[in-house]
């Protein structure tokens, strides 16, 4: 049985693999034919996904699901069989026939071998061992990811495009890396040597050339010249190796991969070959671009079209894991070339002639005019004049581009399609234009490409994206709120009950937490099985399940009496590390969960907050009572901001800073809320600033007069921010989402602002210390497991303001 | 099967851990009934009594990878499954029987209880 439960059987299109290829040639199939039976055999254990987005999963952890190229229900949709899991063994072309794994047997009209590829592992001594591993699908991403939460230091092996996407995946994990390479500079394929070596300098990566791996150890890498590289991961990133293995055993002919005429059939008659596994005019395209346009290509021959031919492809290629931007096209040398060069700006554009005709480009650090190049080049335009071609299209923007420029690459969408889903076919949002046209929906480097077109096409009004809460309700936030406004919910059960599937779902529990006690204004039903453990004992998990405790020193200014508190809790419950926070606070760290009522209880001091969802800490400088530089009191006003927004949660952390200078020892500048004295009373007031993995300068939303004025609009700001940032968006990406000036109309404006005081008002007054609950557990187990005693029972109650404060 | 708690000591939609002949086993009280895995999560041994506890499934605190509470299998990742045991409650108590092997069909769930 297929998952769409049909029963796959009746003749028609069989393909085998559910790769990039796989997957376009069904829908190329079907496109242009309603009714044929096709099935979709994938050897692994999902339907077709992105490959090339997989360092994403390599970084965050998320799961592959998300890179589903369609989902489940477009197969149904489409009538298209699959077989997931399974693996074609055997092709009887005299019968016409397929053999799976299980000695099932499926015949076929039309058979498309699309077996793609393996990464290409050389026979090194030791690359068999558990610590080395390709690049090539999910298992691998996720094996990586694991191995370097804990590894000293990794290589990867091999500088190309790729081997550069693993290593920056795995330093994004916090472990250190050397690429290693053969060659004398990085992706000699696309790059000549002035723009690697440039290259090179901005991705600020270890580099060793000219380094043959002679022998993989344990823990070090022993290259051909003798030297070393200690490494305990090692990944290896030097090529692909195509899977022929099925065609030649089909008796068809196979190279390098299964040899292809310009319609994509194989020497076997009724089997064509598509993707990484074909070899067309001499050429193993490893791209999704090229494979695309065989796999229409492909499909105009299966059905029927004799004149379908596809003629090769200009390879392209986009670096898309780091902040640098870079796009080489075609050829990297010709009988001439002009090059613009800005080392110091980390800027090379190059255009390569070949016979007078555009024949590639190189754009790093500055890639406008990608689109228009790569057109030229796949074209092959003739070029009188290079210099004015390659300054030329720098300036072009996506309004000068003709119809026919290409913008996606990886689907072959041109800017005219783009812009007739808008004019012609009503499209409003480029999501919509997205799914239409499929543009922006491969690598997606050309989202943001396609995002300004669409806005273009619609006369600059763009419709918002919607940006679910979470998949499994696809409501946004906003609708999620309407519908908790209007039926008046006051529980998380209540609103996973209402909305969507109406089944709850862990990895939104806690985001639909926040939201009702936001729109709710504080007053909600609290089900403490939606919060992170985190708000569920008000204190941090840490690696070993215990846990950390962070008393709050409001704006980091404490007493000898407090200190002594801290130190006794410390030593009386064996606290085996305490440290100074970040945000200038203690923290006790180690602490086990059944001990933490009996901690606060001994330190008698409010909840730091450390760990949740919430305003953590304000961090101040000494300011004018002591320092010599000092233009404003940054303690006491820091002082007042923490307890004014202590114990509210927000929809991720917040973290403020008051400086008393513009010296800015507070480092105010790069909080989410950051306060600066800038003399004779005056404040300015930072939002959105960043310290992390992007650092952010917070952008200033107004100069204010007054100490209470500053309060006032750092308050606006928050609540704002509270009410309308996605959970677990950062200040630093709402600033800019929203942008700084609907930000200032909202919070500086009179009534608006007033109105966003007014629910803050609200909200705080429902604050109530967590560290409370250690004499009222909201359940006797609050902080115990079974082996330990619990605590005595209480009735859950509804939390909430006071209703004097409501009225 | 091995009595461990009252069915009032795991809070609804929560779980809780013990010490079951030396295992250390998370218990989890869900609205479609208790579920027994071990406690320690294969991936990094987070505590998954810990996790949230969502439609038939948990999502490990520390790293969030999730795994089905009745058969113990990863879900949406390529790590391991998790050790599943059988749960019964019988006159309000909750019993579980170790699973050495405990597989997925033996991890049949035991009624809900209104908490
Ligand atoms: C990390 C990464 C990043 C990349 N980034 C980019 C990029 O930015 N831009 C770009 O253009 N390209 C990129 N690529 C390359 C691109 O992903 C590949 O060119 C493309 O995915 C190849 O598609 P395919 O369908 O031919 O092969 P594959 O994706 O290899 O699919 C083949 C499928 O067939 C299955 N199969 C094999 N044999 C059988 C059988 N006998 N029975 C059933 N099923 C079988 C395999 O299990 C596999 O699922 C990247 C690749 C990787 C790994
Ligand atoms: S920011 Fe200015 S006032 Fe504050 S400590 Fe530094 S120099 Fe002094
Ligand atoms: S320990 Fe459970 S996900 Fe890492």
């Amino acid at each position: 049985m297929s998952m769409d439960g049909t029963v796959p059987g009746a003749p028609g299109v069989v393909v085998v693999g559910g790769g990039i290829a796989g997957q376009a040639v069904c829908e190329a199939v079907r496109e242009l034919d309603a009714l044929t039976p096709i099935t979709l055999v994938c050897a692994e254990p999902r339907l077709p996904y992105d490959r090339v987005r997989l360092s994403e999963i390599l970084v965050s952890g998320a799961s592959c699901e998300t890179l589903a190229l369609r989902p489940a229900e477009w197969f149904t949709d489409h009538h298209v069989g699959t077989l997931v899991g399974r693996r074609v063994v055997e092709v009887r072309a005299a019968e016409r026939l397929v053999v799976l794994d299980d000695g099932a047997e499926l015949p076929y009209t039309a058979l498309v071998l699309a077996t793609g590829s393996d990464a290409l592992m050389p026979p090194i001594p030791g690359i068999d061992q558990p610590h080395v591993h390709p690049f090539r699908g999910p298992e691998d991403c996720d094996a990586i990811r694991d191995a370097a939460t804990t590894a000293r230091h990794a290589a990867v092996i091999g500088g190309g495009l790729l081997g550069l996407e693993a290593a920056r995946g795995i330093a994004s994990q916090g472990c250190a890396v050397t690429v290693v390479h053969l060659m004398d500079r990085l992706m000699e394929r696309q790059l000549d040597a002035g723009s690697a070596a440039l290259l090179e300098r901005a991705l600020g990566m270890d580099v060793l050339f000219e380094r043959q791996t002679a022998e993989i150890a344990p823990d070090r890498l022993r290259f051909a010249g003798g030297d070393e590289l200690e490494a305990d991961l090692v990944v290896v990133s030097i090529g692909i190796r195509p899977q022929a293995e099925l065609g030649r055993a089909t008796g068809c002919a196979v190279e390098r991969g299964i040899v292809v005429d310009d319609g994509l059939r194989t020497t076997v008659d009724g089997v064509w070959a598509v993707g990484e596994c074909a070899q067309h005019r001499g050429i193993v395209h490893g791209l999704v671009a090229p494979i695309l346009d065989q796999a229409r290509t492909a499909a105009a021959a299966i059905c029927g079209d004799t004149t379908a031919a596809y003629e090769g492809s200009i390879p392209s290629a986009k670096l898309k894991v780091s902040d640098v931007p870079l796009v080489a096209i075609g050829a990297t040398d010709g009988d001439g070339e002009v090059v613009s060069q800005d080392a110091g700006r980390g800027v090379y554009r190059k255009l390569v002639v070949h016979e007078g005709r555009a024949a590639g480009a190189i754009l790093l650090g500055d890639v406008r005019g990608a689109e228009a190049l790569l057109g030229l080049v796949r074209r092959g335009d003739e070029v009188e004049d290079p210099l004015a071609v390659l300054a030329a299209s720098a300036e072009a923007g996506p309004a000068e581009w003709s119809d026919d420029t290409q913008v996606c690459d990886c689907n072959g969408v041109c800017k005219g399609q783009i812009t007739a889903a808008v004019t012609e076919e009503g499209a409003r949002t480029p999501r919509e234009v997205m799914a239409m046209t499929r543009a922006g929906t491969g690598c997606g480097s050309c989202k943001a490409t396609v995002v300004d077109l669409v806005a273009l096409a619609a006369g600059g009004e763009v419709a918002d994206e919607p940006a679910y809460l979470c998949p499994c309700k696809r409501q946004t936030r906003e609708d999620l709120a309407a519908v908790v406004r209007e039926q008046g919910l006051e529980s998380v059960s209540e609103v996973s009950a209402a909305c969507g599937t109406g089944r709850d779902c862990g990895a939104c529990k806690p985001a639909l937490a926040y939201l009702v006690s936001e729109v709710n204004a504080n007053r909600h039903r609290e089900e403490r099985h939606a919060r992170f453990i985190n708000d569920r004992v008000h204190a941090n998990i840490q690696k070993d399940g215990t846990f950390s405790v962070v008393p709050r020193m409001y704006g980091g200014v404490t007493t000898p009496e407090e200190l002594r508190r801290i130190a006794d809790v410390a030593e009386q419950f064996d606290v085996p590390l305490v440290k100074v926070t970040g945000g200038q606070r203690l923290d006790l760290l180690g602490v086990k969960k059944q001990d933490l009522p009996a901690v606060w209880e001994a330190l008698g001091m409010p909840s730091g907050h450390a760990y949740a969802k919430a305003v953590r800490t304000v961090k101040t400088c000494v300011g004018e009572d002591f320092c010599r530089f000092g233009l404003g009191d940054s303690m006491g006003l820091g002082v007042e901001l923490e307890k004014a927004w202590e114990g509210l949660h927000t929809p991720h952390k917040v973290k403020a800073g008051v400086s008393g200078c513009a010296r800015n020892c507070a480092e105010a500048t790069i909080k989410d809320v950051g306060l600066v004295a800038v003399g004779e009373g005056r404040w300015q007031v930072r939002v959105g600033g960043a310290a992390g993995g992007n650092v952010r300068e917070a952008d200033v939303l107004a100069t204010v007069d007054s100490r209470a004025e500053a309060l006032r609009v750092a308050t606006t700001f928050l609540q704002l921010y509270r009410e309308n940032a996605d959970f677990k968006e950062r200040t630093y990406d709402f600033v800019p989402r929203w942008g700084l000036d609907r930000i200032r109309e909202e919070v500086l404006g009179e009534a608006s602002g007033a109105a966003l005081r007014e629910r803050f008002r609200l909200a705080k007054a429902a604050v109530t210390d967590p560290w409370l609950e250690r004499r009222e557990p909201y359940h006797p187990r609050q902080f115990t497991d079974l082996d330990d005693e619990p605590a005595a029972a209480r009735e859950p109650a509804v939390v909430g303001p006071p209703e004097e404060a409501l009225r | 099967m091995i009595p461990v708690c009252s069915v009032d000591d795991v809070p609804a939609g929560e779980g809780r851990s013990i010490d079951v002949e030396g295992r250390r086993i998370a218990l989890f009280n869900t609205p479609t009934g208790w579920y027994a895995i071990d406690h320690a999560c294969p991936h990094a041994g987070g505590p998954l009594a810990d996790g949230i506890a969502a439609d038939c499934s948990v999502i490990c605190p520390l790293h969030e990878r999730r795994y089905a509470l009745d058969t113990g299998a990863p879900i949406g990742h390529a790590g391991g499954p998790v050790a599943t045991h059988r749960v019964q409650v019988l006159d309000g108590r909750v019993c579980v029987a170790l699973g050495e092997d405990a597989g997925a069909d033996d991890a049949a769930p035991a009624a809900a209880v209104a908490a």
